[in-house]
């Protein structure tokens, strides 16, 4: 895709973050200074399990174009299983969304401790890329909220 | 069902129940409605035929609170619905004597009037001791025959099976009806483009009205106060609006019972606008038969839920984008 | 009286498109519902009953009121137009139109309701005959005629025109003002008609002898009226009768003169949307206030229900009741509860207290 395309679409993205891997990992990539794009908003969870699916379908309705959910890694969590429970849930949603017909690029879920920075920033900077890749989100936005 | 209401009037009568909850004739041919009865005489209006359609277990939730015991008619598959609620502590299995009820497959007018039938007088062959095959209907406008299972439910040509899965005693006889595969229709809308399974489901999902009937009607929605109910954040969303509600308010009521999704079909049975609703909790069942292993949810009381339970080496959800 | 041969109604359904809406039963996904016409749609005049009523084309299930733009620190408030093209409503059944003379006894009476006032102003109602009425229908117990919608006293006025469908043609009669506008504007299709007159008088005759075959035809309303309040009101044959109810809101969204609506508030994320929606009375939420609930057990809500359509209403409207026995709850209650039973328990029980 060319640069000026991409200057007409800048995507929202909606990155759920675990408190204790992932937004620590988010920290650590600001404090290397690894960069990532500006278009990702990350909302801070207290474990990957709180993501409920309504949260997904509620950032989908008011406009985003992808939603990452990012937790401990699978033996890591603080709570010690939350993030199992959250993968079995995010595994099925994520299914039903592309059974009804969204893009199943749009969806993801990331395993970031908070030793890795690196891969937080290398997972942000491919999601970004793929939501430009996929385009704006029309399937799942609600009609109201456009300008 | 002469043998269900003589049981039904000894029990009374022995005090063993305080009350029978069954169906009661309806006025027309076809609309027989829930009824609890508490005497011998008012069970001259029980009836029990192709139309019951009704899932009683959710009634028995209320059921459970009133005194003394309540006897449920239940359907094979009504059963599983009844074993998720004890499973979940909905309702009080002491407080139940469940008799087992044959079936034959259950009708649906709306594939009846579907059929060009209208004006409909009276119907026979939907009889319990009728052998199920042929149903008679004379109408103001002419006597048609039509063939017992063109007129079924979608959920009995899927059918779980006859056994009960828990019960008293049971009465009655019961017929496989099972003539198509549960999963047939999921796996043909997964085979479809990503856009033609967009607009196959918009298209579906329009015709919502958000009359609640699927929800209501749901045994395995049986929260005291529904999300969607709630005045204090914005998911209370009463509008019909052709963007995005519809979707919303059906996937995650499908992903709230999924696991606990019994697939006894009232969703669609109810469904005032005919949305194949049960294809969002088939497609839940197919995934986590694929993923975690085949369940049934009602099978059994104790079991663990797929989706309150785990294992160390579950598939990733990337699992999806990669599937293509 | 016109004429306008079954195949033609497509150039017909153009004619009329081309400068107005035309709102009409569409067939999608297996059911037939009043909807925006256009030469995709599948038009389906056959069916008797669409699922839900016509009354959307008046007050329609959703509708923004105003729209709050915030810019910075300053809120803007934009109201929203209201509807000032004409637009024509095909195929209304006699009882849909006395469903609109329901909806305009409450909204068209002081206050008036400006959103509702403006469709009215705008929209022509095309109603139709009903060919073949269903086991389910009982219009002629609140004195309707499905064999002629300007018949009643209480329609008078509403249809625009009336059209017949015999033996493959349309029967086509302006009854208003507003109907000779569109009879004028559609004119080059129809063709007059010297023996429509006798046609439809036989039709009408069929369509009656018919409609005294159903079961339904002869009930009874005695008992029921703007005076039975306290006898009714107060009778223990609710507390069985409700039991089955599951709560959810398919009579009232699907009944033609159900009005009861709820404004809430839409956050967009960059602005407010205000609108109004249908609401149920079979609702936990319906009417909740600061206090809580005015009905706080399912029995009270089912029971608001029948006695609004039947005592109420008649009691603040000369006697007109706010059911106009289109059967369509009948026919889509999950529970097969509906009003006729509920008529019927208290014939049952002599209106026993």
């Amino acid at each position: 895709m060319s640069i000026e395309a991409k200057e007409e679409f800048r995507p929202k993205i909606v990155a759920f973050c675990c408190n204790w891997c992932s937004y620590a990992g988010a920290d650590l990539a600001g404090s290397s200074r690894l960069s990532y794009p500006a278009d990702v908003k990350i909302i801070r969870v207290p474990c990957s399990c709180r993501v409920n699916p309504m949260f997904i379908l509620r950032a989908f309705e008011k406009g985003a174009d992808g939603v990452i959910m990012c937790g401990c890694h699978p033996g890591d969590c603080h709570y010690t299983t939350g993030n199992y429970y959250a993968r079995r849930r995010m595994t099925l949603l994520f299914s039903m969304l592309d059974f009804i017909g969204v893009e199943n690029g749009r969806t993801r879920v990331e395993w970031v401790s908070a030793a890795e920075g690196v891969k937080f920033s290398q997972t942000m900077n491919e999601f970004v890329e793929k939501i430009y890749s996929l385009g704006k989100n029309v399937r799942l936005e609600d009609l109201r909220c456009r300008n | 069902m002469q043998e269900l209401i003589a049981r039904a009037k000894e029990l009374l009568a022995d005090g063993t129940v305080a009350r029978v909850l069954g169906w009661k004739a309806g006025d027309l041919p076809y609309n027989p409605e829930a009824a609890y009865f508490e005497t011998a005489e008012s069970l001259d209006e029980f009836v029990y035929n192709g139309f019951c359609g009704q899932n009683l277990s959710k009634m028995m939730i209320e059921a459970s609170k009133l005194e003394g015991k309540t006897l449920v008619c239940l359907k094979p598959c009504d059963t599983y619905s009844f074993n998720q609620l004890i499973k979940e502590h909905r309702v009080d299995r002491e407080k139940a004597y469940i008799i087992g009820v044959g079936c034959k497959g259950k009708l649906d007018v709306e594939k009846i009037r579907k059929m060009g039938i209208k004006g409909i007088q009276g119907i026979s062959g939907a009889e319990l001791t009728d052998d199920c095959e042929e149903l008679h209907i004379s109408t103001i406008y002419g006597d048609k025959t039509v063939a017992y299972k063109d007129a079924m439910l979608e959920r009995c040509h899927v059918c779980k099976g006859k056994e009960h899965m828990i019960y008293d005693e049971i009465i009655g006889e019961s017929k496989d009806t099972k003539d198509a595969d549960r999963f047939a229709e999921v796996e043909r809308i997964e085979k479809m483009k990503p856009e033609e399974r967009f607009a196959f489901f918009q298209k579906e999902l329009s015709k919502c009205i958000r009359c609640n009937a699927c929800r209501n009607a749901c045994p395995a929605c049986s929260c005291r106060k529904c999300v969607f109910d709630s005045t204090k954040f914005d998911s209370a969303q009463k509008a019909n609006v052709d963007s995005f509600e519809e979707k919303m308010f059906h996937i995650i009521r499908a992903f709230h019972v999924a696991g606990r999704c019994t697939d006894c079909g009232e969703c669609s049975r109810v469904c005032p606008q005919g949305i194949p609703l049960h294809l969002f909790n088939r497609k839940f069942i197919k995934d986590i038969d694929t993923f975690y292993g085949e369940y049934q949810a009602g099978a059994d009381a104790e079991s663990k839920g797929p989706l309150t339970s785990f294992t160390f080496d579950d598939v990733e959800p990337g699992v999806v984008a990669e599937r293509g | 009286m016109y004429k306008i041969e079954k195949e033609n109604l497509e150039a017909l359904f153009r004619k009329i498109a081309e400068s107005q809406d035309l709102i009409l039963p569409i067939k999608k996904a297996g059911q037939t519902n009043f909807g925006l016409w256009n030469e995709e749609e599948e038009a389906d005049l056959d069916t008797l009953k669409t699922v839900k009523s016509g009354k959307d084309a008046f007050f329609p299930q959703s509708e923004t009121l105003y729209t709050v733009v915030r810019d910075g620190k300053k809120l803007t408030v934009e109201p929203e137009a209201l509807r000032n093209r004409p637009f024509v409503v095909f195929g209304m059944k006699a009882c849909d139109v006395k469903g609109v003379a329901v909806l305009d006894k409450v909204f068209l009476a002081d206050p008036v309701d400006t959103f509702y006032a403006a469709r009215r102003e705008h929209g022509t109602i095309v109603a139709m005959a009903c060919h073949e009425p269903e086991e389910s229908c009982f219009c002629k117990v609140f004195g309707t005629d499905a064999a002629d919608p300007a018949a009643d006293a209480d329609t008078k006025g509403i249809a625009d025109v009336a059209v017949w469908m015999v033996e493959g043609s349309l029967y086509w009669k302006a009854l208003t003002g507003k109907g000779e506008t569109l009879t004028e504007a559609v004119k080059e299709l129809l063709t007059p008609s010297d023996d429509g007159q006798a046609k439809v008088d036989a039709e009408k005759e069929a369509i009656r002898s018919i409609v005294e075959k159903l079961p339904y035809t002869h009930l009874s309303l005695e008992g029921w009226d703007g005076n039975a309040t306290d006898e009714k009101f107060g009778s223990s044959v609710w507390e069985t009768l409700y039991k089955p109810c599951l709560a959810c809101g398919t009579c009232t969204f699907v009944c033609p003169t159900c009005q009861c609506y709820d404004i809430k508030d839409y956050d967009t994320g960059h602005g407010v949307k205000r609108y109004r929606c249908w609401d149920s009375c079979m609702y936990s939420d319906f009417t909740m206030m600061a206090h809580g609930n005015n009905r706080t057990s399912q029995m009270q809500r089912f029971r608001q229900r029948f006695m609004h359509k039947l005592v109420y209403f008649p009691a603040n409207n000369g006697g007109m009741y706010s059911c106009v026995g289109c059967g369509r709850c009948v026919e889509k209650c999950p529970s097969s509860l509906n009003i006729v039973k509920v008529i019927k328990a208290f014939e049952k029980h002599g209106g026993e207290k």
